[in-house]
């Protein structure tokens, strides 16, 4: 179960980095989400083909230029299609190559694994991953600068009126590790296993 | 003047950690002695001072738009900025791997102390992204990307033993036992996010 008992964000502490910086909105967030689950998914199954021909001392470089292959893959499409989205994500796509989520599931599943599993694994971390960021992107653009997707939620619904304003400190990038902080205390109340 | 300024800017306002939150993994993995997170991060300052100084260079001769002109003006409007993340890489791996190598040949003492984290930097995503924002920012000249280079590690450095230090006293208080461990360094952090928030603006 990645996407709960074992999220890759919350309880293994994996691919931190990119995921508080592009959450400030949520479009940003969401096709970040997908570019690093479809990341994982194949680079899990591609090196999971792979893992009996690969000499375990070369293994980090070889798991390197796979993952770098696929990430300059997503990169140019994302250039593509979603050309204003790219640009705001700038380096994180490229970092994708370094976001440790990937790295760790190569390292931990798919080099003992057959290619099956793999890609289901990939697919499941990939998912817990994107549910965190997801929430992530949600709250902060909500009550960051009262928008969806662009929509002014906030406005339309008439609050400005009653004098409500924006919190600008959900924009800043130090709430979103905050807010990390009490997805994962609220996580670990309701599953008294996984506390330290 | 300008040198000064970059790395000022580097180290504390666009500070890797705190601003960008790169390096992460390590930085909560790592951080839980200041000894042991010390030598990470003078080894992260070490690398990122070898890698992006390289990685300018193969972009100013080999990757950018017509960089390739002096060898033939025939290659002068060929373009390879789409294979940057690959050269990256690829030069940070080859480059983590023979600095060990050679720390191990002349300075046995260092490498001991250093030994361990050398080969895990490699996946750091800080060092990456040093050479990707070097890139983005188009620096002009090889003193601005030194500065650049040099600021980013000390900053790492710094907010990586902040953090050791601050967990070291944790240790003795109450925290709650959901919150303890993972949760409160997050928390944490953020604030000292917000901390480090108060350097926006300056300038020298």
């Amino acid at each position: 179960m990645p996407w709960s008992k074992n999220n890759p964000v919350t309880v293994q502490v994996l691919g931190i980095c990119s995921c508080l910086a592009v959450t400030a909105q949520l479009k940003p967030a969401v096709v970040m989400a997908i570019s690093v689950t479809v990341v994982v998914a194949l680079s899990n199954l591609i090196i999971s083909l792979m893992r009996n021909t690969i000499p375990p001392r070369i293994r980090i470089i070889v798991q390197l230029v796979v993952v770098s292959m696929l990430v300059v893959l997503v990169d140019q499409l994302l250039k593509a299609y979603v050309y204003d989205v790219s640009k705001q994500l700038s380096v994180f796509v490229g970092l994708i190559i370094t976001n440790c989520i990937v790295m760790g599931r190569l390292e931990a599943f798919a080099m003992s694994n057959p290619p099956l599993p793999s890609l289901c694994d990939g697919i499941g971390n990939g998912l817990g991953y994107s549910i965190i960021l997801i929430i992530l992107g949600f709250v902060r653009e909500l009550l960051g600068s009262g928008t969806l997707w662009g929509y002014p939620v906030m406005e339309s619904l008439g609050f400005y009126n009653f004098g409500y304003e924006n919190n600008g400190l959900m924009i800043m990038p130090p709430m979103a590790l905050i807010l990390v902080g009490i997805i994962i205390w609220i996580q670990r109340t309701r599953n008294k296993d996984l506390c330290e | 003047m300008e040198y000064i300024n970059i790395f000022i800017k580097s180290v504390f306002v666009d500070n890797m950690i705190f601003a960008f939150f790169l390096g992460m993994c390590s930085y909560l993995a790592v951080s839980k002695t200041v000894k042991t997170s010390a030598g990470l991060g003078i080894a992260v300052t070490f690398v990122l001072l070898i890698t992006v100084p390289v990685n300018y260079l193969v972009n100013k001769y080999l990757l950018a738009p017509g960089a390739m002109a002096w060898i033939s003006p025939q290659l002068a409007n060929v373009d390879l900025s789409f294979l940057s993340l690959i050269m990256f890489i690829a030069v940070i791996a080859a480059i983590v791997q023979m600095v060990e190598m050679i720390v191990e040949k002349f300075s046995p003492a260092l490498y001991n102390s250093l030994g361990i984290f050398l080969p895990l930097i490699a996946v750091n995503c800080a060092v990456m992204s040093g050479s990707l924002f070097m890139q983005e920012r188009a620096y002009s000249n090889m003193g601005e990307v030194l500065c650049f280079a040099a600021g980013s590690g000390v900053g790492w450095f710094l907010a990586i033993v902040a953090i050791a230090a601050i967990r070291e006293k944790l240790r003795y208080s109450h925290v709650p036992p959901a919150l303890k461990g993972v949760g409160i360094t997050f928390i944490i952090t953020g604030l000292m996010g917000l901390a480090f928030m108060s350097f926006m603006g300056i300038k020298l």
